[in-house]
Parts: structure tokens; C-alpha cells; sequence
């Protein structure tokens, strides 16, 4: 009896201590959300005034310029065609510049990934140097080392494709290493107990495992770098960003050649991130069916 | 039998791999072969400017400073760079350098540039050229023998270029550029009194009360601009912070009307699957020039930018997020009697927060690069400044400088999202 009272007292003690625990957490988490909002708002006036038009200015003129370009582009519907044609190569080009860079650093990010993870590297002192690298190399903007690289190459796609490139290598770097910790070892165990090299044991105990999942990021990689690789064109890099450029600093009278290109990169965008996406969506189910039949 | 067929299976299996493993090499070779034609790997060779490499990577890790004399009347100037921003004041120089009749530059190991009516540079183990501009001339003198290689003479100009500096004489002017190491300058100018102080001296003037002085000329410095760098730098942020947040606080909405479970009508779901789509595809760029010609250049325009292109990419991958929230929980909120507002708030915000927050966070982080991107396009933020300084081609240590804050600043954004994404997520494991 005595035992009871002091158990439900007990009870009661806890329960109000969890209300008033509950009840702090949820001042807390109020608090954090007014500061945030705060913030947000501040935020927003600070970029405001610091902004050469101000937002309320700006805010009933921000249909002009699509307008501009919409009534031109409708205007001279005709020559879309052609102008569509006419930057055809432009498009090829951006698009080759963001698949060989992907192609390239996916490739040199497998080399670096493998070297990287802790369980498969050779040499043992060079994973964490080297995994100062790839951060490096994924914390440089591609637009920086594009500068740079055109001001000694001279414009062209050749220094978008290698500032693309180095920036892949450090994010899929990354992110292959993190597909490798995760690959089972018993293949790698089994080709170093019949005395394969390092080489061997990647190339046959550990590529065909994480395969697919290499090729999903790639894939997605692959999407990001060509958005990437038509905003160095926009700084001199070549492909249908430079075409852009040239359209609008040509100012009036050009809006439906800049309407084309709008079209064609919006096109490809979604075609490339669609297309990517099914085929993601294939590895990653595929992996599972192969894995069934063998 | 059915070994046989099991051993074709094999066989033809082994021979299928064989082919793909030989083909996709051959396959990416093949492409990077047409590559190499189609963007004129080849032809790279010529346009490729090694003297502009080669003043960049110098550039980057010294300077020069400027000794120079205007032969009509004597005068002589020294400035750090041959910028007015790092003139020397009159009368004073730099300790190589002695003022006087004839002054003499001291450019070490031996090499002595006296500049005065006659120039003369004697270099150690060649011999001494002399020369006496005027209105006919410089009328040069060299030692006996062939001209070297690092001597580039005509009558009216001769240019020396050793290991320890470059000599320029013309019919108007003698100068002498020294290189030396590192970024002269950083901490303070010239015009500063506390220009080549030692952090010591410094320590003891600031305890003397001048901390807000020393403070008013480092972050003013003319050369370095600190107080810019910083403002930029702060703009590149803010357009990573409100450009991800506030695509976050438009897309969550958004993201329940595009959600399969949550939204009842399938109109209303396709609507807003294309918004998201539409925001994604039209791309950064597009949405930056657009935005640029209604708010003109700044970091609201590049704020707007991000928000845009992120509500299309939050959108999407916030609503497949709902799709996969587990029903049993909202059904057993339900089962006590919750109402919708209630449901929401206890059996599908702590399933989907932590995966929201994980993925807001790691933009904010991919974000802080694209910031500096738009920056650059649009003018704003630390990206305006670096385009500026690679645009006059000139200004490598600043160059330098700025890649150097970028690097530390994307890190520094990852670092910290990495944190707060383990704090917050461990940290709501614990439920509501």
C-alpha cells in the first residue's frame, strides 16, 4: 500500500518533469526559430541595401526582360529554326566540354578514391595528404580555376573542361571513396590470397562491385557539370554560354537568338537530368536483378 | 543437359564480359581522341602563354618594387608595384636602396645600379654597362665581347634582365625592378605609421591605446582593401544563406502539393511536379541574367538566383521525402484523436526533418561556391572581386589572395554544415 503511493508520487514527479523538460525544449526551439527568422529577414534587408536596384524597384520589372525577349522570339518566329540550327555546334560543344570533364574526373576520382579509402589504399600515409586534396579541389569553385586557365590558354573549351575536371575529381572523389568503404572485402581477401596485385584486386574485387553505384553518381555528376560548363562559357570558356554572352552584350535587337539559346540549354538541361535520371533509377535496380540471376 | 546448357550460359556470360571490358576502354579512348580534334588539343601549344603563367605563379608569391629615375630632371621614385597606392614619400626608400646625387640601388650579390646623368649596372661576372640617356640616345656601353642573352639592346632602349632584378633604360627614364618575397604591404601602407612595425612594437602601441587606429589602418589598407574583402565576403554568404533558406521555406509547401500521399488532387500534384522542373531547368544562369536586369548587380540578385534554382531542387527532392514517410505513425497520432495540424506536427515533421534539414544543409555548403559563381556573372560578393582582379591582369598576389579566402570559406561552410547536419540529426533521434 505505502509502496504504491510512493511509486504513483514518483510518477506524478516524473511526469511533470517531462512536461517542464518537453516545455524548455519547445521555448528553445521557439527561441531558435524567431532567431532564425530573424536572421532570414535581416538577411534580406542587408542584401537589399547593398543591392545596386532595390527590390521593390526591381520587383515590377522583372517581367520586362522575359517579356522583351518572349514578344521578339514570337515576332521573329520564322528564323527560330534557324537560329536554333545556328547554335546547334555551341550546344555539341558545352555538352562535350561537361562529358569529358566528367569522364576525366570520374576516372582520375575512381585513381584518387581508391587511394583515399582506408581499407584499400597502398600507401597507407597517403590517404589523409591526399584527402586534403580532393577537399581542396572540391572547395575551388570550377569559375576560378577557369580564369586563371584562360588567361595562360587563352579562351576555349580546353580550360572549362579541366577546371570542370578538377572540381569532379574532388567531389566524386569523395563520394566513390565512400561507395568503396562500403564494398565487401571478401573479394579482395580471396584475389590477395592467390597473389593478385593491388591493381588486380581494384580492377576485379572491387570495380565490379561498386560499379553501379559509380556510374549513378557520375551520371548525376555528369547533369551538374552541364549547367556548370554553360556558365564558364558565360565568362569566356566557349560553348553556347559565349554565344549568350555575345547575344545579350550585342544588347537590342538580338533577343531572339538569346531566346533560342534560353531554349536549347532549358531543352538539353531537362532532357540530360530526365535521361539521368532513368537510367540512375535502372543501375539501381539493375545492380539488384544481376546480383539474383549470378 | 542442363550442365550443358548452364556451361553455355557461362561461356557466353565470360565472352560478353570479355568484349565489355576491352570496349568501354576503347570506347572512352575513341571519345577522347575525337576530343582532342574537336576542341584543338593540338593547337594548344601555340596559344598557350607561358610568360603569363609565368608572371602569375611569380606574382603570386612576390613582388617588385619600382626605382625609378625621369632622366629630364633627376627625380626619382620608388613605389611598391609601380602603384601611386604604394608610392614611397619623398626622401624616404626602402634600405637598399641610398639617396643622394648619385643614388645607388644595392640590388644584392654584388649587383650595384647607380642612377644619376650617367646609369651604370655592374654585374658580378660580366662587368659594368654604362649609359647616358639623352635626346639622342641612351648611348650605352657595353663590356667587350658579344652581348649576352639577358641584355636586350637598340639605340633607344636597353633591357637587362638578371637573377637579382630587371634594369630598364630609355631616352625618358632609368628603372629598376627588385623582386623580393611575399605580399608587401598586407598589414599596412606605405603612408601608415605603422608600416614595418614588429607584432611586438604593435602589441605595445595597441596597449598604449592605439588599437582603434592600428585597427582603422589595417582595415582601410589602400592596397589590400580588408574592409572590402570582408563585405564581400560577407555578401557571398549571405546570398549562399538566404538563397538556400529561402528556397527551403517556399519549397516545403510546394513539396506537400507534389507529394503523392499528401496531395488529393492529381492536377494540383502535376502543377506543381513541373514548377519544380521548370525552376530546375531553367538553370542558375538563366535565373541570374533575368534577375540582374531587374535588381541590377548585387547579392539580392544573386539571393534571388539561388532561391529560385533551389526551390526547383528542394521541391523535388523534398517531396520524394514525403513519399517515403512511414504511415504508421500518422496513423497512430490519428488513433488519439489528433487533428490534421496535430497529425502534421507529431507524425510527419520528426520523420521527414532530419532528411530536410541534412539536404538544406549540404547546400548551403555547394551553395557558398555558387555564390561566388553568380557573384561573378552578376557582380557581387567575393567572386566580383576576383573577376575584377584577374581582369587587369596585373594584381596575381590578389589573385592569389581571394582563391586562398574562397578555398577557406566553401571549407569552412562544409565544416560547419557537417557539424550542425550530425548535431541536429542525432540530436532529434531523441523525438519530440
Amino acid at each position: 500500500m505505502a509502496d504504491g503511493t510512493v511509486s504513483s508520487r514518483n510518477d506524478i514527479k516524473l511526469g511533470d518533469a517531462y512536461l517542464a523538460q518537453i516545455k524548455t525544449k519547445r521555448l528553445m526551439n521557439f527561441i531558435v526559430l524567431v532567431i532564425f527568422l530573424a536572421l532570414l529577414g535581416s538577411g534580406f534587408y542587408a542584401a537589399d541595401s547593398r543591392n545596386a536596384g532595390g527590390f521593390w524597384d526591381g520587383l515590377s520589372n522583372i517581367f520586362d526582360f522575359p517579356a522583351a525577349i518572349f514578344s521578339e522570339a514570337i515576332e521573329r518566329a520564322p528564323l527560330m529554326p534557324g537560329y536554333l540550327a545556328n547554335y546547334f555546334p555551341s550546344l555539341i560543344e558545352t555538352v562535350n566540354i561537361a562529358a569529358a570533364a566528367t569522364l576525366l574526373g570520374a576516372l582520375l576520382g575512381l585513381l584518387m578514391s581508391l587511394l583515399v579509402t582506408r581499407r584499400l589504399a597502398p600507401v597507407l600515409w597517403l590517404v589523409g595528404p591526399l584527402r586534403r586534396v580532393l577537399d581542396i579541389l572540391r572547395a575551388i569553385p570550377e569559375i576560378v580555376i577557369a580564369l586563371v586557365l584562360i588567361f595562360m590558354l587563352g579562351g576555349g573549351p580546353v580550360p572549362a573542361m579541366i577546371a570542370i575536371a578538377l572540381h569532379t575529381i574532388g567531389a566524386l572523389g569523395k563520394l566513390f571513396s565512400e561507395v568503396n568503404e562500403n564494398a565487401s572485402p571478401k573479394p579482395v581477401e580471396g584475389l590477395s590470397s592467390v597473389g593478385a596485385s593491388w591493381a588486380q584486386r581494384m580492377w576485379l574485387g572491387v570495380i565490379p562491385q561498386v560499379a553501379p553505384n559509380y556510374l549513378s553518381y557520375a551520371l548525376l555528376r555528369f547533369e551538374i557539370n552541364i549547367r556548370a560548363s554553360a556558365i564558364l562559357g558565360f565568362v569566356g570558356a566557349g560553348g553556347i554560354g559565349y554565344d549568350l554572352r555575345n547575344t545579350m552584350s550585342w544588347g537590342v535587337g538580338k533577343y531572339d537568338e538569346a531566346a533560342a539559346i534560353f531554349i536549347l540549354l532549358f531543352l538539353t538541361i531537362v532532357v540530360v537530368d530526365q535521361l539521368s535520371s532513368l537510367l540512375r533509377n535502372r543501375l539501381t535496380h539493375g545492380a539488384a536483378n544481376t546480383q539474383v540471376i549470378a | 543437359m542442363n550442365t550443358v546448357l548452364l556451361q553455355n550460359a557461362t561461356i557466353a556470360q565470360f565472352s560478353r564480359r570479355t568484349y565489355t571490358s576491352i570496349a568501354i576502354p576503347l570506347a572512352i579512348l575513341a571519345y577522347f581522341a575525337y576530343i582532342f580534334v574537336a576542341f584543338d588539343v593540338a593547337g594548344l601549344s601555340e596559344r598557350v602563354n607561358l610568360n603569363n603563367a609565368g608572371t602569375l605563379v611569380s606574382d603570386s608569391y612576390s613582388y617588385k618594387t619600382h626605382v625609378t629615375q625621369d632622366n629630364r630632371d633627376g627625380s626619382i621614385a620608388i613605389s611598391i608595384e609601380g602603384e601611386r597606392k604604394g608610392q614611397y614619400a619623398q626622401g624616404s626608400a626602402p634600405d637598399w636602396v641610398r639617396l643622394g646625387d648619385r643614388t645607388v640601388v644595392d640590388l644584392g650579390e654584388g649587383h650595384i645600379i647607380t642612377l644619376g646623368e650617367q646609369v651604370s649596372y655592374d654585374i658580378p661576372g660580366y662587368g659594368v654597362i654604362t649609359a647616358r640617356p639623352d635626346g639622342t640616345g641612351v648611348n650605352a656601353v657595353f663590356p667587350d665581347g658579344d652581348v649576352p642573352a639577358f641584355i636586350n639592346a637598340s639605340k633607344n632602349r636597353v633591357m637587362i634582365a638578371t637573377d637579382a632584378g630587371r634594369f630598364t633604360i630609355t631616352r625618358a627614364r632609368a628603372e629598376v625592378f627588385k623582386y623580393s618575397y611575399g605580399w608587401e604591404l598586407f598589414f599596412f601602407t606605405l603612408d601608415s605609421p605603422y608600416h614595418g612595425m614588429g607584432p611586438t612594437q604593435l602589441l605595445g602601441k595597441a596597449f598604449s591605446g592605439e588599437v582603434s587606429a592600428i585597427w582603422q589602418d589595417f582595415w582601410t589598407n589602400k592596397m589590400w582593401r580588408h574592409g572590402d574583402v570582408f563585405w564581400a565576403l560577407f555578401e557571398t554568404l549571405l546570398m549562399a544563406f538566404l538563397g538556400t533558406f529561402g528556397a527551403a521555406m517556399v519549397a516545403l509547401p510546394l513539396a506537400f502539393l507534389a507529394a503523392r500521399n499528401f496531395s488529393p488532387l492529381g492536377a494540383l500534384r502535376f502543377a506543381a511536379r513541373r514548377v519544380f522542373d521548370f525552376l530546375r531547368g531553367v538553370d542558375g544562369l538563366i535565373w541570374t541574367i533575368v534577375l540582374s536586369r531587374a535588381f541590377g548587380p548585387g547579392p539580392l540578385t544573386g539571393a534571388l538566383a539561388i532561391l529560385l534554382t533551389d526551390t526547383g531542387t528542394f521541391g523535388k527532392m523534398f517531396s520524394e521525402a514525403l513519399e517515403n514517410v512511414d504511415d504508421k505513425q500518422i496513423e497512430g497520432i490519428a488513433s488519439t484523436g489528433a487533428n490534421p495540424a496535430q497529425r502534421y506536427r507529431f507524425g510527419v515533421f520528426p520523420q521527414v526533418m532530419p532528411v530536410l534539414l541534412s539536404q538544406i544543409l549540404y547546400y548551403l555548403e555547394s551553395n557558398t561556391r555558387s555564390a561566388t559563381i553568380i557573384g561573378a556573372i552578376t557582380g557581387g560578393g567575393i567572386g566580383l572581386l576576383l573577376t575584377q582582379a584577374i581582369a587587369t591582369q596585373k594584381d596575381w598576389e590578389e589573385v592569389t589572395y581571394y582563391i586562398v579566402l574562397i578555398i577557406v570559406l566553401v571549407m569552412a561552410m562544409d565544416t560547419l554544415s557537417g557539424w550542425l547536419r550530425r548535431k541536429l540529426i542525432t540530436g532529434d533521434e531523441g523525438g519530440h
